[in-house]
This record gives C-alpha cells, sequence and structure tokens, in this order.
C-alpha cells in the first residue's frame, strides 16, 4: 500500500499500522526504512512536491514484484514541508524469510530514489530551493532535446 | 477538426500549462526549443502521455491527450 500524508509523518504511528495489518500474515520479517530529515548546509527543512497519478503506477509494478517473492511492500511518504529531524520517508517489506525482505527494500528504495515522481526542495532562509544537485533525471530523459530533421 | 494537446510542466518547472494543436511529440519538441526558459530543461526532463513515460518522439498524439514534463527527482 501506499500512503501520503501533508507535512511529517507520525512514525510510531505508521510502523504500529503497519505492523498490526501483517501481525497474523506469517510473514517472519518485517523490515523497515525509516528517511530524516538532517541539518546540513544551513536547511531549515525539505518539501516535497509529488506526481501522483505516476507515483502510483509506478509504485503497483513494485507491488507486483514484490507478490512474485511472497512479499508486501508499503510506502509513506509526506508532501510539502517537513522540518529538521522529522521523517518524509518509510518503506517497509514483510516477507516470509529475512533474505528477500533485506534484499528487496535495497533495491526498491535505490529505484524509489531514481524513479519515483517526487521533487524536493530545500527550505532555507525562508525560501523553497530545489535540490537540482541532488537530483536524478528518470531514465529516458531528455527526448524533448532531440534535434528535429 | 482541430485537435488540442494540453501539456503540463511537474514540480520545480514554473510554467503554466499549455494548450497546443500539435499531433505528435516531434511537433511539441521543436515548440519547446525555441522557448528559451524552458529549453534548459528539456535535456534533462521525462515525458509521459497520458501518465505512461514515453522513451521515444515517435509517438502520435490524440484530441485530449495530455503530456507532462518531469524534471530530474529526488524523494525521501
Amino acid at each position: 500500500m501506499l500512503y501520503l500524508y501533508n507535512g511529517a509523518l507520525d512514525v510510531p504511528k505508521i510502523l504500529k499500522e503497519w505492523y498490526e495489518q501483517e501481525a497474523a500474515s506469517n510473514y517472519g520479517a518485517y523490515i523497515p526504512f525509516v528517511g530524516t530529515v538532517r541539518s546540513e548546509d544551513g536547511i531549515e527543512g525539505l518539501s516535497f512536491d509529488i506526481y501522483e497519478p505516476i507515483l502510483e503506477s509506478w509504485f503497483r509494478s513494485w507491488q507486483e514484484r514484490a507478490k512474485a517473492k511472497g512479499a508486501v511492500i508499503k510506502m509513506a511518504h509526506s508532501r510539502g514541508d517537513v522540518m529538521l529531524h522529522e521523517s518524509s520517508y518509510i518503506a517497509a517489506v514483510f516477507s516470509p524469510k529475512r533474505r528477500v525482505a533485506l534484499e528487496f527494500i535495497d533495491t526498491f528504495v535505490e529505484d524509489f530514489k531514481t524513479s519515483a515522481p517526487i521533487w524536493k526542495y530545500d527550505l532555507k532562509n525562508g525560501q523553497r530551493v530545489y535540490a537540482l544537485e541532488r537530483s536524478t533525471a528518470i531514465q529516458g530523459s531528455g527526448i524533448l532535446a532531440n534535434k528535429i530533421l | 477538426m482541430s485537435i488540442l494537446i494540453r501539456v503540463e510542466f511537474l514540480g520545480p518547472i514554473q510554467k503554466a500549462p499549455l494548450e497546443l494543436e500539435i499531433t505528435n511529440l516531434s511537433e511539441l519538441a521543436t515548440l519547446l526549443q525555441a522557448d528559451k526558459e524552458l529549453s534548459k530543461w528539456l535535456t534533462n526532463c521525462a515525458v509521459a502521455v497520458n501518465d505512461t513515460l514515453v522513451s521515444s518522439l515517435e509517438v502520435s498524439l490524440k484530441d485530449g491527450d495530455k503530456v507532462s514534463l518531469l524534471p530530474p527527482v529526488c524523494g525521501g
């Protein structure tokens, strides 16, 4: 399941809800990843834009990949502002055995970073500045710059 | 019959949506390459037609289609 929230994530509540959703599902492993906004380069926080239609289809493809391995994937992300030491992102995998979940969370989070249609901004001196240098062009980008013959 | 395509600029691209009479992505590329403000984004933007990412300009468009430009991403 994919959960989007306005502002910071309530980490204990989300982890508890997910735990309870799968408590009787006979999974041997629950591997969560919690992303926290760190103090760095004088930022006051981060801010996020999300394009939900493509995020949803991207996430559905990962749900299918998880299902094929007998696993379940869940993800929560913030819209808008998230301040220092708050969380903007949680992903978790449930699987019968730990190895599948440990490997799956790694590949999922890496692909999330380079493919999920979410844009990050630094909140600095009251301004919202696009974090271009920390962003990655989605695979296949640049076709509109092609020379037209 | 005229064909109207809606073009949306997502995330940090500060540009209002356009309604264009075009029939394929190559025509869109030609139009957007002429826009000085936008040309810097074109090299690193992904393109979606009706919310599906495409990897080539060889895509024909029909009336009511939506084209989205997605600049570099950084979730989490």
